[in-house]
């Protein structure tokens, strides 16, 4: 079983102030960490390789040279290789266009390591932009089959089987393998790196691949290549509180309800 | 200045740990005096008990920095936590290190590192603390072994331990110079433990007395030569003392966040804890001494690591930290006020797990002859 993860690296939400005079998120000092839906990702990737030791695990992200952090934490954790998609031509890539260089990388990584991906994990959706486009969008590049929001998922005899998180329970879904998909919250939590594990992340190399390793076609990557505009970024206000119609029987609540709306001229 | 990218890899990783997985329960292995068996298994599965240990013993043969980063982020939220992972670092496995054959290091090293077997070290006697040379404890030739007959205290881990390393006398006509060290299988007959002791603070970890009555103890157990064990003592609890010194540093810095996020909450007279004056002065003169410390306990590990003589550096470590740690937690406890007082509140375990560290491990009293001995000379 050979396995991709694409990972994005993130600043770490839970350490971000909001500074409330003027609006702003305080990003100073707020430290970088992996996209938590892509450490249920990879930690699934490694819980396959724990069942099937021949299992390899590779990880890819794209992003500046600090995004390097991000992926020796993964090979602290248990993936076997990670590269890096950096050139100064991808920036301000959308999800349209990243997803593009994931899927050229994809390619070209089956080409190095000299072996096809069965299975392709991303994160539902980053925290930061929260848009959940780039893994639907690089099963769409590659068409392969999508499964999204998985929760748990068991490969077997060139099948997969995931549980899905939908807002009616738990939809069960299968599909042919080679596919692309995304993780939601797993029942599990990431494992810990050890001393060990995070000695050899440090020292292991981590190949960088640029947008003329990856041949690919300028005008769809990088922010020439993203249809997506953000027109405005703003802190929406915050609702005023409404009101609660909570009297002693269901016929009393409806009774003031009518008349909170006939006075308002609703109805 | 003191550290390099793997030592702050190897703090991040010890801090993520101790804040997912010790902070939410630290308060509770307080209460239950009982640590989950399940911590000890990931400490160990992540290499923090063999941090310090060579890896042809299956250690991770890392420096006293690396075990630095780890012992100060884990005492910032429990001191109780860092005890089995200090011994495995320091008293079990140092005195087998310094004088121990090949065979016994073998033998016991790798599976204290894997925390498999505890191995506690049995110093301190009722009436020998901070003069160990004063032990009553005798082994007697017999044979092809030793008769040990004694009583040591205060042994942390003795209900848990599978081996002891117990000095005993040998010569007792030759007063220090006539200690010698065994390696002590618990299950061995003869020995057999005092009550769980009832300790102020440091829950979790259990203390007590190992009685030792005729114990047949084979020769292959002495560790190192006869009638050198107090070398070894001395020796081993001169490398311990920077453990102790990183769990004043560790449980300071937790007693301060504490009280820092506390200021900057509570109101009283119309105004936060943090706008008043009096106790901007206090926080500052605690930030200023616990950085002193820092830097004396980073300063010892770094000339450990140069292969230097840090017996007064560590010494003046182990005091200094741990002295400045009782005040810190003292202060930032009155930050809190009555809430401090109040078992609910964390900064109330931190006081009391913060007491032994003056006491343990060479007190400071103990600590100042050392550092005067070096200034002045003997």
């Amino acid at each position: 079983m050979n396995i991709l993860v694409c990972i994005k690296q993130v600043p770490d939400i839970e350490k971000i102030k909001v500074d409330s005079a003027k609006k702003v998120m305080i990003m100073d000092g707020v430290p970088n960490i992996v996209n938590q839906y892509d450490t249920y990702a990879l930690e699934t990737a490694v819980r396959i390789k724990d069942a099937d030791p021949s299992t390899k695990v590779v990880v890819v992200t794209m992003g500046p040279a600090q995004t390097k952090d991000a992926l020796k934490h993964c090979l602290s954790v248990g993936a076997d290789k990670a590269y890096m998609v950096c050139d100064d031509t991808l920036t301000d890539s959308d999800t349209l266009a990243t997803s593009y260089v994931l899927s050229a990388a994809a390619k070209a990584i089956e080409e190095r390591e000299g072996q096809p991906f069965d299975l392709i994990f991303c994160g539902k959706q980053a925290a930061d932009g929260d848009t959940g486009h780039v893994g639907p969008q690089l099963a769409e590049y590659l068409n392969y089959p999508q499964i999204t929001a998985a929760m748990e998922v068991t490969v077997e005899g060139g099948k997969i089987k995931a549980n899905c998180q939908s807002d009616d329970g738990i939809n069960v879904i299968s599909a042919q393998l080679p596919v692309v998909v995304t993780m939601s919250q797993t029942p599990y939590e990431p494992r810990y790196a050890s001393v060990k594990t995070k000695m050899a992340a440090n020292r292991a190399e981590i190949p960088v691949l640029t947008a003329a390793d990856l041949g690919l076609d300028a005008a769809k990557a990088g922010q020439g290549g993203s249809p997506t505009k953000v027109v405005k970024t703003y802190v929406p206000e915050r609702k005023k509180g409404g009101v609660k119609i909570e009297e002693e029987t269901a016929e009393e609540s409806v009774a003031k309800l009518v008349a909170l709306l006939s006075d308002a001229g609703v109805i | 200045m003191f550290f390099n990218e793997d030592h702050n890899d190897i703090r991040a990783l010890a801090r993520e740990f101790a804040e997912k997985e010790l902070a939410p329960i630290a308060q509770e292995i307080d209460q239950k005096d009982e640590i989950p068996q399940r911590v000890y298994d990931m400490m160990a599965e992540m290499g923090f008990f063999g941090l310090k240990i060579p890896e042809e013993y299956g250690g991770m043969g890392l420096d006293t920095r690396s075990y630095v980063c780890v012992m100060e982020e884990i005492c910032k939220v429990s001191i109780a936590c860092s005890l089995v992972m200090s011994s495995c670092n320091s008293l079990s496995t140092a005195p087998i290190l310094l004088a121990g054959t090949e065979e016994q290091k073998k033998k016991y090293i790798p599976k204290i590192c894997s925390g498999e077997e505890f191995m506690a070290f049995g110093l301190t006697e009722p009436g020998a603390g901070s003069d160990a040379g004063a032990m009553t404890t005798r082994a007697v030739e017999d044979g092809d072994s030793y008769i040990i007959n004694g009583r040591k205290c205060f042994i942390t881990g003795a209900p848990f331990a599978k081996n002891t390393i117990i000095f005993a006398k040998t010569s007792p006509e030759k007063g220090a110079k006539g200690i010698t060290s065994f390696i002590v299988d618990m299950s061995l007959p003869g020995v057999s433990l005092g009550k769980n002791e009832e300790k102020m603070g440091l829950h979790g970890v259990a203390t007590s007395d190992i009685v030792l009555e005729d114990v047949r103890v084979p020769k292959e157990c002495i560790l190192g030569e006869v009638d050198k064990g107090f070398i070894t003592a001395m020796k081993t609890l001169n490398t311990g003392r920077i453990g102790v010194s990183c769990q004043g540093i560790g449980v300071a810095q937790g007693a301060m966040d504490l009280a820092v996020a506390y200021m900057q909450e509570r109101k009283q007279f119309g105004q936060r804890l943090a706008d008043f004056q009096g106790l901007r002065f206090m926080i500052a003169d605690m930030e200023a001494k616990l950085n002193a410390a820092r830097l004396l306990v980073y300063n010892a590990a770094y000339l450990m690591d140069m292969k230097q003589d840090v017996t007064k550096e560590a010494s003046m470590a182990k005091y200094y930290a741990t002295e400045t740690a009782l005040e810190i937690v003292s202060k930032a406890l009155q930050v809190f006020g009555g809430y401090g007082y109040i078992k609910e509140y964390p900064i109330e375990r931190l006081y009391r797990d913060a007491r032994v560290l003056t006491i343990f491990e060479g007190t400071s009293q103990v600590q100042q002859m050392v550092i005067a001995s070096q200034v002045l000379g003997k």
